[in-house]
């Protein structure tokens, strides 16, 4: 291996300190129909070696999210303000050539389908030598075309040196997965975002390709942030959830705290709509009413009060106040609601919990 | 790959068998009679009749069919044993008793000409074109992009005569910038061949690239919000290389489609630039041979036109398998 090329100097980081930083993010796109805020003053971190779960409906701005910290956004379309601290360094406002080096060294990207992210005009190999060459450019033809296939053995794909000449077309959809995971693990990047990684995949190849990534995490000691709706993904994964609504985050907490004693009627409503083994099988499972909200025009107050059982309980708060996140009794356990605590325990205990599928 | 090009080939040879079947019949089948137009006004029963023998048409259909491919082989010699006997060398198209001359005499003097035209014209429709379009797909919404799509929409409307029509007052008549229209065989003079050309050229070029600009602008934006365009910008690829090697590729094939078959479509004649140029091309012997019943050349002409068009048929196919890794498995 050579060299990765020249990059943004980089601020030294002890392996203690998060590696990822966002703080008080905001994205915005003005349209004709009016200033669309997909991110409205979201924060978190993400330290090497943990996985952080950020749950949400679409069109919650969990992919912009990513999409932000990746600096995939056109900068003259969106307004995007707040810090984005990748390794030290802040990728808001940084030149397109700047976080264009940190992109697929320091960072890489999983996206759903892997199908269509994939060019089905080139060689699987030859995509993931691509990649490896141009943080490489000392690297031979020869060099990034065998890295690409010591990957592919990596990711379990069988006959890695075979079947890195095959188009994607002529792989599986959990082989393209793999493929896909390869690419973006070849230059041993400090985060990876996998933006629903399992969504397009068959279920049964679904759990293959998590426990892929947590085996590659443990060999590459990367912070990963998993993106999904999905909680079951949540719950095998991550050490944390980001719970999102609207561009916001609502609550936030460990795997532990959030899927067994969450706190936001939100929370409830996707715990709800789980199927459970456990629970009564006759029992119906429970949607959220309603849908997600326009982000040109977000509901007043709490953005999830016109879909809240629970709405109104504190005078007309939940019309008027946003609810800012705040910790409940457990340490590091946030919850954005006006709900007071002792209400929230009592509700869920009976109203979710019977019914409730994953946190069984 | 062999068995990909071998079968469109085949499927090829089989459509123009086909064409030359239905030209066949369709010409024959006409309700006025050719023996009748040539033979003039004041003609009686008994001379319409020696013209049709020496035409060959009191021959059965079927015989006058296989006559004429075997015509195309081997050449065949008509009228034999009378005063008009004809020898018509392979490959033999058919023989005008009203020029006097084998078609493929007649092809020979004006196929140059449109090849001549249809070659600098697509030239510069495909440069100028598929360019114009590109870039301003990746500078949408500027005042190149703006402007680019007003001369485009120009352009498209606009019709050839009209446009060439201005172009022959301004550059000729008025100004005497560029002598009048003429054909030149490549082979005797380059530059007069040319000089003769550029008008024809740009009349054509200048409305297609209009066409293919925004052809080509709708084909790269719709590209360049591919997944797999934004994997290739994940992997940390700079611009340049994801939108020529990532973001052109995909979007040139459908273009490739389209030029293939205008091209193989405009060779079969350019009837209207030819004509408001003076030039005897392909399209104007055609329309001539049309209007005068003349036989022999409308079935040539019309097969040559299909043979065109499959031929750049496969030439788009084959390509397509070249670009496109998906078209080789089907």
């Amino acid at each position: 291996m050579t060299a990765p090329a020249s990059a943004p100097n980089s601020p030294t980081t002890t392996d203690k300190d998060p590696y990822l930083r966002v703080n008080d993010l905001r994205v915005q796109f003005p349209t004709e129909d009016g200033v669309v805020k997909a991110v409205d003053g979201v924060s978190f971190s993400v330290e090497r070696g943990k996985t952080l779960g950020i749950v949400g409906e679409s069109g919650s701005g969990k992919s912009v999210t990513s999409l932000t910290i990746m600096g995939l956004h056109n900068t003259k379309r969106a307004r995007i303000s707040g810090e984005i601290l990748v390794g030290g360094r802040n990728v808001v406002g940084m030149s397109e050539e700047q976080t264009r080096r940190l992109r697929g060294r320091d960072m890489a990207m999983i996206f759903q389908d892997p199908l269509s992210a994939l060019h089905p005009y080139y060689k699987v190999g030859s995509q993931i030598a691509e990649a490896y060459k141009v943080h490489h450019p000392k690297a031979s033809r020869a060099e990034s075309k065998k890295r690409a296939v010591d990957m592919l053995g990596r990711v379990g794909i069988p006959q890695p040196a075979r079947r890195a000449d095959s188009y994607p077309h002529e792989f599986s959809g959990g082989m393209r997965q793999r493929a896909m995971i390869a690419m973006a693990l070849v230059n041993d990047p400090d985060l990876l975002i996998a933006d629903e990684p399992t969504t397009a995949l068959d279920v049964t190849v679904q759990a293959q390709i998590l426990d892929l990534l947590e085996d590659l995490q443990r060999e590459f000691n990367s912070a990963i942030i998993m993106i999904t709706h999905d909680l079951g993904v949540v719950a095998q994964v991550a050490d944390e959830v980001l719970v999102m609504y609207g561009g916001r985050a609502v609550e936030f907490g460990t795997v532990e705290q959030v899927m067994r004693r969450p706190q936001h009627p939100y929370t409830w409503g996707l715990l709800a709509s789980v199927p459970s083994l456990h629970g009564d099988s006759d029992a119906d499972l429970v949607p959220i009413k309603g849908n997600p909200p326009s982000l040109i025009n977000l509901p007043t107050g709490c953005a999830f009060h016109p879909r809240c059982r629970y709405a109104g309980r504190n005078g007309d708060r939940s019309l008027t106040e946003v609810p800012e996140l705040h910790q409940v009794h457990e340490r590091g356990h946030l919850v954005a609601c006006h709900l007071s605590e002792a209400d929230r325990t009592k509700f869920y205990a009976e109203d979710i919990a019977p019914s409730a599928g994953v946190a069984q | 790959m062999v068995r990909f090009i071998t079968r469109r080939v085949l499927v090829g040879v089989a459509t123009i068998i086909a064409i030359s079947i239905i030209v066949f019949g369709l010409f024959f089948a006409v309700p006025s009679s050719p023996a009748k137009v040539m033979c003039g006004k004041n003609c009686d029963p008994a001379s319409i009749a020696a013209v049709e023998t020496r035409l060959g048409l009191r021959e059965p259909i079927v015989e006058q069919y296989t006559g004429f491919m075997k015509g195309v082989f081997v050449g065949r010699t008509y009228a034999e044993g009378t005063a008009f006997e004809q020898r018509c060398d392979a490959p033999c198209l058919g023989y005008s008793f009203r020029n006097n001359e084998p078609v493929t005499a007649i092809l020979s003097r004006t196929l140059p000409v449109t090849v001549s035209i249809v070659a600098g014209a697509a030239v510069l429709w495909l440069l100028i074109g598929v360019s114009l379009g590109m870039v301003s797909a990746l500078r949408r919404g500027t005042l190149f992009d703006k402007v680019a799509i007003g001369i485009s929409l120009t352009g498209a409307s606009m019709q050839v005569f009209f446009f060439g029509l201005i172009l022959l007052y301004g550059t000729v008549y008025a100004t005497g910038l560029l002598p009048f229209p003429s054909y030149t065989p490549i082979t005797e003079n380059p530059l007069k061949w040319a000089t003769g050309l550029i008008l024809p050229w740009v009349t054509l070029g200048f409305l297609n690239s209009a066409i293919y600009a925004r052809l080509s602008r709708a084909q790269m934006l719709e590209t360049l919000s591919e997944d797999y365009v934004r994997t290739a910008r994940a992997k940390g690829l700079p611009l340049s290389r994801v939108y020529t090697k990532h973001a052109l590729r995909a979007a040139i094939t459908p273009i490739v489609t389209i030029a293939g078959l205008d091209i193989g479509a405009s060779l079969g004649g350019t009837f209207i630039t030819e004509t408001i140029f003076g030039l005897r091309g392909l399209g104007k012997e055609t329309v001539e041979a049309v209007n005068f019943l003349n036989l022999p050349i409308v079935v040539a002409t019309v097969l040559l036109a299909a043979v065109f068009i499959v031929i750049a048929n496969l030439i788009v196919d084959l390509l397509y398998a070249v670009i496109d890794p998906r078209v080789r498995l089907s």
